[in-house]
């Protein structure tokens, strides 16, 4: 066995690795890999360390993955792009593994790679990697293909750019749908580098193919291909070629297509301007939001605001407003769900007295939904409707909602209803605040369950840092100080957290006069655990109560709990002193 | 001209075959006890009939390969093979592993048996075989793939004197400042790798689809789409990416709201093998459904119902019983599906619900012990059924390590024991009842004569050894069939 000098010891250590039994010690030489090509210097990682990794993949797929993804941006360590080739052949191999994350790496690498090479490089090299795996026996490797022709074709001069055309051609008709999958779901890419000439042409017959393809999963994929290719062709020949695709794929028997569509038509619409829209994506819109599926309705429902915005305000009061209206009364309430989430997005589209006259019943009667998701969401986007009707017309409404919400039996709706308080707040004022919300902010710090409670506390802070400390100082200290006399500890746990959140936001004054003595006299309690969180608490405060203070008062209380018989309480209260000690030697 | 010619299909009135004893794995000895983790309980062959997998009780997964075709054939020869071949196909023990272990769902105080309920193949990629395999709650996804045994030969440092590792804090890589020569450290050197033309074939559990059934797993079946399969328990189907084991979607949910009301239960479910959005699911009261997968999320409406009215004047206790299917399975085009339920085979054109195309009767002369059956629950046996790869016969199980091949459009079968003789024994067809021979016909039960019914013919049926999982492989006139812990191979 050779020796090594000492410095390289950990160097040959990480070498020898590559080949160690346990996989996290290959996995860590893999990622080292940059460390070790540095030390065997350019040439010998050209010629030895990337042949090695060329025979070396029979490895698990976690060593695979990360491989993959250092040879990616390995060209520097291989002496720059003039050599850039050498890492061609085992990424090669890397496309032909049968899991899917390490050929999707792979390709990426290579693609990284290909794109940095110099022209007649990738002619040499790249495009016979691309040609070599596009006739692959297995269909991983004609998988992998998919990805690296738009990498290839810019540079290939005419001939080869018409091969490798008909080589795409095959693969999107290739007898494996996984193939099929691939091509099309890389057809728009692909087609971006191809010339307008042969886009009209053999990329529109290849896409006609896919589109007319027997899976539902191919078609799927096609329907993507829709947006992207319609994004390349002149207008005029996207209306002749991509509407009818879109129109029939809109009453595809598939809904899964249906769905797709769904999602994309408004890019659709972009694509095809504004006169194709009106007569004909339109009414597929319409159609697909009284879908016979209501997972296509919900994907419909989702984009109606995105679709009104491309649209005239006539037209969405027209022939979108009433199919909003049906939703709303939708059965599944994953639909009123999404539609509630975006309906307010309308308000701007639509003006002030359209939305008054037609969308605010709606609205409302979502605010009533019996749902809580559906209320929810409503909430959620309260400030997009209050830009335009103002809060005064929703308030009747809002505040029979939120108190339900508020006092929902399933914690994670309040939950969601306390995140939205601050939000509320803002929007509708102090005073209506203090009329209506703050009992329930009281409320909420008693809840049953933790989450709700630890989230009142941060939420008594969000408002106090929302309406200043003088208003705070007036609402909130006095009731939150009022609960620490709780008979159960951990109710009174939430009062210490709420009193260590408001701390900041109130400032040193009222920490060291108002809080300060409470959390003092906390210190006695008789559950340790409040004891200890009282020492968390003072250790919180120190920074914001001046030097004396913290002397005077802090440092005794401390003590006393540094030798608390509770072996905890001992550990955070000197965990406590010794940062006081810290602050106060930096003074 | 000659090509077209055998191409089609045999014609229908085609004379029975002459069935061979070809192979048996995990022969009895006589007198040896059967252990209860041995005993079979899945079979199924590959797409092209170049693998076989068995499943047991054990939860292990045993695979067989077939030796008279080419070892190194190409994809193409893989995906659709043709073997013209004159002798018949042989198989050799390729390997096992342990799919499955027992387990305890502590949540519902439930036990959960290793036994391994079904097989299905995958796509073969890169030479590696990938096939699925579930117990009563959990599937999964295995690759069984050779490797070859390598050697590290040199490194750079003496194994024994290495003290500390590479990670953690131990050693720490040189930093910035470390100055690497342009020319490297010559010194250093890569590890040798020698690899041996040794080869060992290991077993890798790639994904595990756990958590979506409530009841038990009767079925699964991949898609023809390639990248989803089906998952089905006695009153749900879901539906799985092959990639994603995290989730998966409800299909099919028979569950009504009140348990009470439950009259029906799934049995077993399968893909169209053609058509990626037909799935078939046959029930307990008899019925086949077809369901579309484009129509809607939730596939609760079916689009296609095969069902069989019994007589109304034969109705009896027993009719709801003995009309619950066991299996299904599609023919190789798509076209047919035939039916095992505990009397008969039925064979079902997709395009026709009014009433099978054919019927085989399989069980009729248990008819006057379905009492008996009952009581000792073999009424509730689940027994498979296969079909050849032209379509032109079927092939199910029955009591006394028997199975019955019939040949489309007669009702004229085969009876076959699984044992090295299987022509021992010719059940009568009790249409026609011939002289007993009840020296030839006496099988000996492993528990005594209890379990054993003697019908007025004089034979004998032994409800202990049922043979109720057989395949056919896709391409050869060649039968698979399970009998206890053996497996037997016949061919024609």
């Amino acid at each position: 066995m050779a020796m090594v000098d000492e410095p390289l010891y950990p160097i040959a250590v990480l070498i020898d690795e590559l080949k160690n039994e346990d996989i996290q010690r290959r996995l860590n030489s893999i990622r080292g890999l940059s460390t070790i090509a540095r030390a065997l210097g350019e040439e010998r990682t050209r010629k030895e360390l990337i042949p090695f990794l060329s025979e070396n993949n029979d490895d698990e797929d976690e060593v695979l993955l990360a491989m993959a993804e250092e040879l990616g941006v390995f060209i520097l360590y291989v002496g720059g792009v003039d050599h850039a080739h050498v890492l061609l052949p085992p990424l090669e191999t890397l496309c032909t593994v049968e899991e899917t994350c390490v050929r999707d790496k792979a390709v990426e690498s290579l693609c990284r790679i290909g794109a940095q090479m110099k022209e007649s490089d990738v002619v040499e090299w790249f495009v016979p990697v691309v040609k070599r795996l596009a006739a692959g026996e297995w269909f991983t490797v004609r998988v992998s293909s998919c990805g690296l022709f738009h990498i290839a074709y810019p540079s290939a001069p005419e001939q080869l750019k018409s091969e490798l055309r008909t080589i795409y051609g095959q693969l999107c008709q290739d007898d494996m749908p996984m193939v099929r999958r691939a091509a099309a779901s890389n057809l728009g890419k692909f087609a971006a580098t191809v010339e307008p000439t042969f886009l009209k042409t053999e990329i529109m017959s290849i896409f006609n193919d896919l589109t007319n393809d027997d899976q539902d999963s191919v078609r799927l994929l096609a329907v993507e291909g829709c947006a992207a290719l319609g994004k390349l062709l002149e207008p005029q020949d996207c209306v002749a070629h991509i509407l009818p695709v879109i129109v029939s794929f809109a009453q595809d028997k598939s809904w899964r297509v249906r769905y797709m569509v769904a999602n994309q038509l408004y890019e659709l619409c972009e694509a095809v301007g504004p006169e194709p829209t009106r007569n004909d994506l339109v009414p597929a819109y319409v159609r697909l939001l009284r879908d016979n599926e209501a997972e296509v309705r919900i994907a419909a429902a989702g984009k109606v605001t995105k679709f009104c915005r491309i649209l005239s305000p006539e037209l969405a009061i027209q022939h979108i407003l009433p199919c909003v209206k049906e939703l709303s009364t939708d059965s599944s309430q994953h639909v009123r769900s999404a539609l509630a989430s975006v309906i307010m997005g309308m308000a701007p589209v639509l003006g002030k007295d359209a939305t008054i006259e037609q969308l605010l019943p709606i609205f409302l009667s979502l605010l009533k939904d019996e749902f809580p998701d559906v209320r929810l969401n409503i909430i959620s986007k309260l400030d997009q409707v209050n830009q335009v009707i103002g809060i005064d017309l929703l308030s009747q409404s809002l505040l029979p909602a939120i108190v339900e919400l508020a006092e929902d039996r399933h914690w994670r709706v309040r939950l969601a209803i306390i995140e939205y308080i601050p939000l509320l707040a803002s929007q509708l004022g102090v005073g209506f605040f203090d009329d209506k919300l703050g009992a329930l902010c009281m409320q909420w710090l008693e809840d049953k369950v933790y989450s709700i409670r630890d989230a009142a506390a941060n939420n008594l802070k969000r408002l106090a840092e929302e309406f200043g400390p003088d208003w705070a100082m007036q609402h909130i200290v006095p009731q939150v100080l009022e609960k620490v006399s709780n008979p159960h500890y951990l109710y009174r746990m939430t009062i210490i957290q709420a009193i260590s959140l408001l701390a900041p936001v109130m400032g040193a004054e009222i920490t060291s006069q108002k809080l300060l003595p409470v959390v003092i006299t906390s210190s006695k309690d008789r559950v340790p655990n409040i004891k200890f969180n009282i020492a968390k608490v003072l250790q919180a405060l120190i920074p914001i109560l001046d030097s004396s203070e913290v002397e005077k008062t802090v440092k005794p209380c401390l003590v006393e709990l540094s030798e608390d018989p509770d072996v905890d309480v001992r550990f955070y209260a000197s965990q406590a002193l010794q940062s006081c000690d810290q602050i106060m030697m930096s003074c | 001209m000659m090509g077209s010619e055998s191409d089609a299909p045999p014609p229908p009135s085609s004379t029975p075959l002459d069935w061979k004893f070809s192979q048996v794995f995990g022969e009895r000895a006589a007198g040896e006890e059967v252990q209860e983790v041995d005993i079979i309980s899945a079979i199924e062959f590959n797409k092209s009939g170049s693998h076989l997998a068995t499943g047991d009780r054990g939860g292990r997964v045993v695979l067989f390969e077939r030796t008279d075709a080419k070892d190194n054939s190409t994809r193409k020869d893989l995906e659709n093979s043709d073997y013209t071949v004159s002798h018949h196909p042989e198989f050799r023990y390729k390997t096992e592993f342990q799919s499955h272990e027992p387990e305890f769902d502590y949540l519902k105080s439930l036990e959960i048996e290793e036994k391994i309920n079904k097989i299905k193949w995958c796509q073969t990629a890169n030479g590696a075989l990938f096939l699925l395999s579930t117990n009563d709650k959990t599937i999964k996804f295995w690759k069984v793939q050779e490797k070859k045994i390598k050697k590290i030969s040199e490194t750079n440092l003496d194994a024994s004197n290495v003290k500390s590792n590479g990670f953690g804090p131990g050693l720490s890589l040189p930093n910035g400042d470390f100055s690497f020569p342009a020319g490297g450290f010559g010194s250093l050197r890569l590890p040798v790798v020698v690899s041996s033309q040794e080869t060992n074939l290991v077993a890798n559990c790639r994904r595990v689809y756990a958590h979506a059934h409530d009841y038990h797993i009767n079925s699964i079946s991949t898609n023809s789409d390639g990248e989803t399969f089906i998952s089905a328990d006695d009153l749900r189907i879901n539906l799985w990416n092959l990639e994603i084991s995290s989730q998966s979607f409800n299909i099919v949910d028979v569950k009504p709201p009140n348990m009470e009301d439950l009259t029906e239960v799934i049995t077993s479910a399968e893909f169209h093998p053609i058509n990626c959005n037909t799935l078939a699911y046959s029930s307990s009261k008899g019925s086949i459904r077809l369901v579309d997968l484009r129509q809607s999320a939730l596939c609760d409406n079916h689009f296609q119902l095969f069902e069989e009215h019994e007589a109304p004047g034969s109705r009896s206790f027993f009719t709801e019983i003995i009309a619950s299917i066991s299996d299904i399975k599609f023919s190789k085009d798509g076209r047919h599906i035939l039916s095992r339920d505990y009397m008969t085979l039925k064979l079902w054109d997709i395009n026709m619900n009014s009433g099978p195309v054919a019927t085989f009767p399989v069980h009729e002369y248990l008819r006057p012990k379905l009492c008996d059956l009952y009581e000792n629950d073999s009424i509730f046996d689940k027994f498979e059924c296969c079909q050849s790869g032209d379509g032109s016969r079927v092939a199910t199980g029955s009591y006394s390590n028997l199975f019955r091949v019939f040949e489309s459009g007669s009702k004229e079968a085969t009876t076959l024991e699984a044992s090295r003789n299987p022509m021992r024994r010719q059940v009568p067809t009790p249409a026609k009842p011939v002289r007993s021979l009840p020296s030839i016909t006496r099988v000996v039960g492993r528990r005594g004569t209890e379990a054993q019914v003697t019908d007025a013919n004089g034979n004998s049926y032994d409800f202990t050894t049922k043979l109720l999982h057989l395949a056919w492989h896709p391409t050869e006139n060649l039968i698979a069939c399970a009998a206890a812990n053996s497996l037997y191979m016949y061919y024609a």
